[in-house]
């Protein structure tokens, strides 16, 4: 088996197959916690966690999982994923875990995680399931830290809560753009970003 | 074994559901202590951040908390102290907002030691557009001026409502005066620009756009302290005295 192939499950989905680009999925928790960029970077991290985790246990189950209740026991074992990343960062991390509040068990929904359980972890073994999910958090995290940093970027003017816009530039009649840090930017900035991935990958194009 | 037959089914659900169980309550067990501790410091950081201290990166905030907060104590509506055994930073506030018989009500006062004299501070809660919003407001020694604010939230929409936890609406407050000069309660206005009362009553700025949240703000402040009068009496009563 050569290298290329091996990983594909992992590159495949950060380009060429990105949950959020391509297959237009997650688009619900890319406009919640884009606001800001650090949340951006937690629920990317969490994702990823999740994401993974999730794949190789579904994996490593596949071949007892009862047909007639697979899509339960995916829900009880991605459910039982996210409560512990959510205590462990109430324990670890309680400024962010209150940032992020009801969006981190709102992981549990994210189709993103159950898509893959359903099409790859099922049919796969543990180490291309593992992979699999970390490309498709790195994928869905990538978008989500671009994101992010633009709204927090031109909507507060700073980056991870740090100043970087020069109170220069407010003097001289610069405002924050406060649509960028509603909801709707995020959705138009996610299309932009769609655009700009489209116009590079022509095989994309309907 | 048929893995599709109903036996099996139900027999692997149970034994999932268990295994799930099991491993959520020890990992709930193992991380319970830390979390308690982090909640109590954001309690106490917001305390703190009403009389204007914030700790510096790094710094502890039970550390901080304990060298400035020099008492805390509860007391009822006519400003005489209750002592039940509950600490006044035990208080469920939100519970005791909701008791309309003002004389039931459990009234936490924390006292903190500032470079620039004694603060009181009182505890807030009210509710907002989307959810609860609840606060710390500092007052000076003469239990009428506004020291400092502290505001937040838990899910008012941002950038609108949520602004209230923003130092620009807060600092309004400092300086305000909760007693009309003829020594009546009558609390802090929030008000739309252009709209500022003209018969001396304290007032601040509304936040544009979160007009709901801010008039929460001010039905709060009102049921909140309202109870307090008595207390913020004898505090001034007794700052006279001393002169």
């Amino acid at each position: 088996m050569n290298l290329k192939k091996t990983f594909l499950p992992l590159i495949n989905p950060i380009s060429k197959d990105n949950p959020i680009l391509v297959q237009v999925l997650g688009i619900c928790s890319a406009l919640a916690v884009t606001s800001k960029l650090e949340p951006a970077l937690v629920m990317a991290v969490s994702v990823t966690a999740v994401c993974a985790l999730a794949n190789v246990i579904i994996s490593l189950m596949r071949n007892t999982i009862p047909q007639s209740i697979r899509i339960i026991v995916q829900l009880v074992v991605v459910a039982a994923l996210v409560v512990v990343v959510d205590q462990v960062l109430k324990a670890w991390n309680y400024e962010v875990s209150k940032a992020l509040s009801v969006f981190i068990g709102l992981i549990i929904t994210n189709c993103i995680i159950m898509g893959r359980l359903e099409a790859f972890a099922l049919n796969n073994r543990p180490w291309p399931s593992f992979l699999d999910g970390i490309g498709n958090g790195i994928g869905y995290g990538v978008i989500l830290i671009i994101v992010g940093f633009f709204r927090e970027l031109f909507g507060s003017g700073t980056l991870l809560g740090y100043q970087i816009f020069p109170q220069s530039w407010y003097d001289a009649g610069y405002m924050n753009n406060g649509l960028m840090i509603l909801p709707p930017m995020a959705l138009i900035v996610v299309a932009c970003i769609i655009w700009v991935h489209r116009s590079y990958n022509k095989d994309l194009q309907e | 074994m048929n893995r599709q037959s109903n036996t099996y089914t139900v027999i692997y659900a149970v034994v999932l559901v268990a295994v799930v169980g099991v491993l959520l309550s020890v990992v709930y067990q193992a991380l319970r202590p830390q979390q308690v501790e982090n909640i109590e410091n954001d309690t106490k950081r917001q305390i703190l951040a009403a009389a204007l201290i914030s700790p510096a990166p790094g710094e502890s905030v039970a550390d901080l908390y304990s060298s400035h907060i020099t008492d805390s104590y509860i007391v009822n509506s006519k400003g005489d102290r209750v002592d039940n055994g509950v600490k006044a930073f035990d208080v469920n506030v939100a519970n005791e907002v909701k008791k309309s018989d003002i004389s039931e009500r459990l009234l936490p006062v924390f006292v903190c030691s500032t470079d620039k004299g004694q603060k009181y501070i009182i505890p807030v809660y009210g509710a907002g557009l989307w959810g609860p919003i609840w606060g710390y407001m500092a007052f000076d020694d003469n239990g009428d001026t506004v020291y400092g604010a502290y505001f937040a939230h838990q899910g008012e929409t941002p950038g609108l409502g949520a602004e209230i936890e923003k130092p620009t609406f807060r600092d309004q407050f400092e300086g305000k005066d909760i007693f009309a000069s003829d020594g009546a309660f009558q609390g802090i206005k929030v008000v739309k620009n252009g709209q500022e009362p003209s018969d001396g009553s304290a007032w601040v700025h509304a936040v544009s756009g979160g007009t709901i949240t801010s008039q929460g703000v001010q039905k709060m402040l009102y049921n909140s302290l309202e109870p307090y009068t008595a207390f913020f009496n004898k505090l001034s009563k007794g700052k006279e005295a001393d002169k």
